[in-house]
């Protein structure tokens, strides 16, 4: 369903932040992006969406080029592809529920949205997705006014709004203590599992990988160093990944 | 060795700072001489008399005056002396205030000396010759001390002989009743009340303008927006091609419609319809939600159903000018003394007319170049480079000659060239010229940074607007519009629009980013993405500069009347001239008072948002 082909990505001042990466993602996967800090994670997971534009290669989406999509193209693509990133990315001063409908904007109409209307369908989607994720009573609550685990569900609330078939999370668990992210990544298992919703989730820690992921890519400076299952890491692919003097922990 | 290069570096040092401070000197100097900087004035007695008595006055604003009540003290006198001596004298009540002179009769110029006792402690008042014609000739001023005595020397007029008595009086004024509010304290009410709105006004309209404005002249959120050679060009083709069709088609219909424009029913009724066809074939035209891919005849039927949506807009748009204006006409006489809602009224209806044609012009331009974009990028899906190359030379030769043309036709508008070959015909070979230069060496698919091109645009104005000072286009309001309070709200407004403008897309350029990444993510667009993730994050700072804006226009026009922008300056300006120091003293204490006060308010008002 999805095919990353020869992804390259230079950023200004010549910062090569993916080289030459290719794999594909089979639907229902939980797939883990792991390396180091500046490996290249977010610059893949963005550059799928294309909120990063690559500067080479071809992202295949249901067979539709995604790097060659035009406005209306891209737009309904993106709509189907729902997004989580670390530090939740919530609009703070809006209401829980309005950032929870906010993931529909793909679907309404741009000249609607600036009378701020959704429609009951919505509303109620929004509201049962909250309940998914177990906070209908924060909905009339500033997004800001939550803990962090809290933002965390209202986010992946909001991304289920978008009916998505993939969602994307970067480190979506980066910013919460062990117990809460363990917690969330137990939503995101949810929605792998029971809405076959594919996922591709960057993580930092070893274990939730073992634990969550049936499949997990590496990436070193850009390249893809590892393509297999979380348990086919063994010492010397670890070494490969994390460079010589890296230590397992966890 | 090192000792001695540190030595050197040292003795280098200080020649610097020696020089420095020989320069500052200078420089100082030189100021002291053009400022025309000069002590010895300060120290001039004449002057500082003047500067207390102007200084006293301002201590003492004509606020409120009493009543008053004059009693006469009179004594006879007799100039001159009668010949044969024989003088009547008269009793006078020493239990009452009377006064007495020290000889009953003189000759003219002589000087006498006159006394008041009983009267009122600690007044003033004035000590008169009142002749047998009954004219009356002021001596001098008297004062009384804290018993009510006085006594002044006075010098007897010259006056033709007459033998009755004549008399000697002092006048008693007794305040009576309560303080009253003065003329001035009058017009100056008024005035401040005008000066308040006039910074109402203008914050309204230059806040409601520069709040798009600001978007555009935000850098985060122009930098992405790129487009095509092939768009950009049809862009610049389009966009004036569009506005001048708009401007025609909206002239044609507000003839059309003229023969009905006095009709109240027939604008009101004709409001209606066109109004709710345009709301519902909008409706239809833009379906809330689209979960497939629109087919090709979908999106004509919706296309068609916008264009039939934005014509009836236009139409009602006409309409609702028209009837505001006769229902504001008619109301302006039928309400009385709140007959000001008609005036505004009417006056909205006259502003709508008025930028009918533009506000056409620009949605006429808006749907062509949309059109064109669609165009633009299919072009660019569909064909091979070389035949894009080729359509890109022709497109950017026509859009760089047609851009030229209209900044030339602007400049030429300034300079008033009268000679064709100027104003159009280098400008269009020129600008062809650049324009196929460019999309030569252009790849046909590059992306140019149009986004970026506005946003500098955009900021340039905005600098240039704003380094214009209020007063100066209040001078120009002035010449446009008459003098009066309408210049000076036009003045500040503009002023308002470039400084806020800039404040606020400030604002926006320091936004948390991650939000509006989160919005684009789910697929929305750019507008989507403004209402959703921009603007809730910039509401607090945006009141806040409003409210600090706001402060400034009201200190603003308390002096924008100076130059006849109407307000309180004026009232304060005209005081000045004519010396009356206690009058400009009132207006100075209103001004005082207005701009503490909202100063107080908008920092309160800053401190609850924030
Ligand atoms: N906007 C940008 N402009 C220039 N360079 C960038 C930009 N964003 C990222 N980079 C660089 O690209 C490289 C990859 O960054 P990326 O954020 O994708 O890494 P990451 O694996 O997500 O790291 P982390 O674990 O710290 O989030 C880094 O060297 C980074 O400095
Ligand atoms: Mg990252």
């Amino acid at each position: 369903m999805l095919e990353i082909k020869n992804l390259t990505k230079v950023y200004e001042g010549n910062v090569q932040a993916l080289d030459d990466v290719s794999f594909n993602v089979q639907p229902g996967e939980f797939l883990a992006v792991i390396g180091l800090s500046g490996s290249g994670k977010s610059t893949l997971l963005r550059c799928i969406n294309r909120l990063v534009e690559p500067t080479n290669g071809e992202v295949i989406w249901d067979g539709v080029d995604v790097t060659k999509a035009g406005p209306d193209e891209l737009r309904r693509i993106r709509r189907q592809i729902g997004m989580i990133f670390q530090h939740f990315n919530l609009v703070e001063r809006s209401k829980v529920l309005t950032n929870v409908l906010a993931g529909r904007l793909g679907y309404t109409n741009p000249a609607m949205s600036l009378v701020n209307r959704f429609s009951k369908k919505d509303v109620e989607m929004a509201y049962k997705q909250l309940e998914r994720v177990g906070i209908t009573d924060q909905a009339n609550k500033r997004a800001d006014e939550l803990s962090g685990g809290q933002q965390q569900r209202v986010s992946i609330a909001r991304a289920m709004m978008q009916n998505p078939k993939i969602i994307l999370a970067d480190e979506p668990v980066a910013s919460l203590d062990p117990v809460l992210a363990h917690s969330i990544m137990q939503y995101l298992e949810k929605i792998n599992k029971e809405d076959g919703v594919t996922i591709i989730c960057s993580l930092h820690f070893l274990d939730l990988v073992h634990r969550y992921a049936n499949r997990a890519i590496a990436l070193n400076a850009g390249v893809l160093m590892f393509d297999g299952a979380p348990k086919e890491i063994d010492d010397v692919k670890f070494k490969e990944i994390y460079g010589k003097e890296a230590e397992r922990v966890g | 060795m090192r000792c001695d290069l540190k030595k050197k570096s040292s003795i280098l040092k200080s020649l610097r700072t020696g020089l420095l401070i020989a320069i500052s000197i200078i420089v100082f100097a030189y100021a002291f001489q053009v400022t025309n900087v000069n002590f010895e004035t300060t120290r001039s007695e004449v002057r500082i008399t003047q500067l207390t008595r102007v200084l006293r006055a301002l201590a003492k604003p004509e606020l409120v005056e009493y009543d008053t009540t004059e009693e006469e003290i009179s004594s006879p006198f007799y100039l001159p002396c009668p010949d044969n001596g024989e003088i009547e004298g008269i009793e006078k009540n020493t239990n009452l205030a009377y006064i007495q002179t020290s000889v009953i009769c003189a000759s003219p110029k002589e000087t006498i000396t006159v006394e008041g006792f009983n009267m009122p402690a600690n007044i003033k008042g004035p000590i008169n010759f009142l002749a047998a014609s009954g004219v009356k000739r002021q001596l001098a001023n008297f004062e009384t001390n804290s018993d009510g005595y006085f006594s002044v020397d006075v010098v007897v007029p010259t006056r033709q002989p007459v033998a009755e008595a004549q008399y000697i009086t002092a006048t008693i004024r007794t305040t009576t009743g309560l303080p009253k509010w003065t003329e001035t304290a009058k017009a100056t009410w008024d005035k401040i009340i005008e000066t308040v709105f006039i910074a109402l006004l203008a914050t309204t309209i230059g806040t409601a303008a520069s709040i798009p404005i600001s978007f555009i002249a935000a850098r985060n959120l122009m930098k992405d927006s790129t487009s095509t050679p092939t768009s950009t060009a049809l862009n610049i083709i389009g966009f004036p091609l569009g506005a001048y069709l708009g401007y025609i088609f909206s002239k044609w219909i507000i003839d059309l419609l003229s023969p009905f424009e006095k009709n109240v029913f027939i604008t009101l009724i004709g409001l209606i319809i066109s109004g709710v066809i345009a709301y519902f074939s909008l409706r239809k035209g833009l379906p809330s939600e689209d979960i497939k891919k629109p087919t090709n005849s979908v999106k004509i039927q919706r296309f068609a159903f916008i264009f039939i949506a934005g014509v009836m807009a236009i139409l009602s748009i006409i309409l609702f000018g028209e009837f505001t204006k006769l229902a504001g006409e008619a109301l302006e006489n039928l309400l009385g003394p709140i007959g000001f809602l008609g005036y505004a009224l009417f006056q909205i209806g006259d502003i709508t007319s008025m930028l009918v044609p533009a506000l056409t012009a620009i949605a006429f331009g808006g749907v062509i170049v949309s059109v064109f974009n669609k165009v633009g990028l299919s072009l660019q899906d569909n064909l091979n480079t070389s035949i894009l190359k080729i359509i890109n030379i022709v497109l950017s030769t026509i859009a760089g000659a047609i851009l030229f043309a209209l900044v030339m036709a602007v400049i030429n508008w300034f300079y008033q060239f009268n000679n064709p070959r100027i104003s159009l015909y280098y400008p269009v070979i020129i600008g062809g010229f650049a324009g196929f230069i460019l999309a030569v060496i252009a790849k046909p698919k590059h992306l140019l940074p149009t986004g970026f091109i506005i946003y500098t645009i955009t900021r340039t104005i905005l600098n240039a607007l704003r380094s214009i000072e209020p007063l100066v286009m209040a001078i120009i309001a002035v010449i446009w519009v008459g003098i009066g309070p309408f210049a000076g709200s036009l003045a500040l407004a503009l002023h308002t629009i470039a400084a806020l403008a800039k404040l606020y897309s400030e604002q926006v350029e320091s936004i948390d980013d991650g939000p509006l990444e989160a919005i684009h993510a789910t697929g929305a667009n750019k507008l989507q993405t403004i209402v959703y993730a921009v603007i809730p994050q910039i509401i607090p700072p945006y009141i806040s500069f409003t409210m600090y804006r706001w402060d400034i226009n009201v200190r603003m026009s308390t002096i924008i009347g100076f130059v006849g922008g109407g307000g309180i300056g004026f009232l304060l300006q005209q005081n000045i001239n004519l010396l009356s120091y206690r009058s400009a003293s009132v207006q100075m204490l209103a001004i005082a008072v207005v701009v503490a006060s909202m100063d107080y308010v908008s920092s309160k008002i800053r401190e609850r948002i924030v």
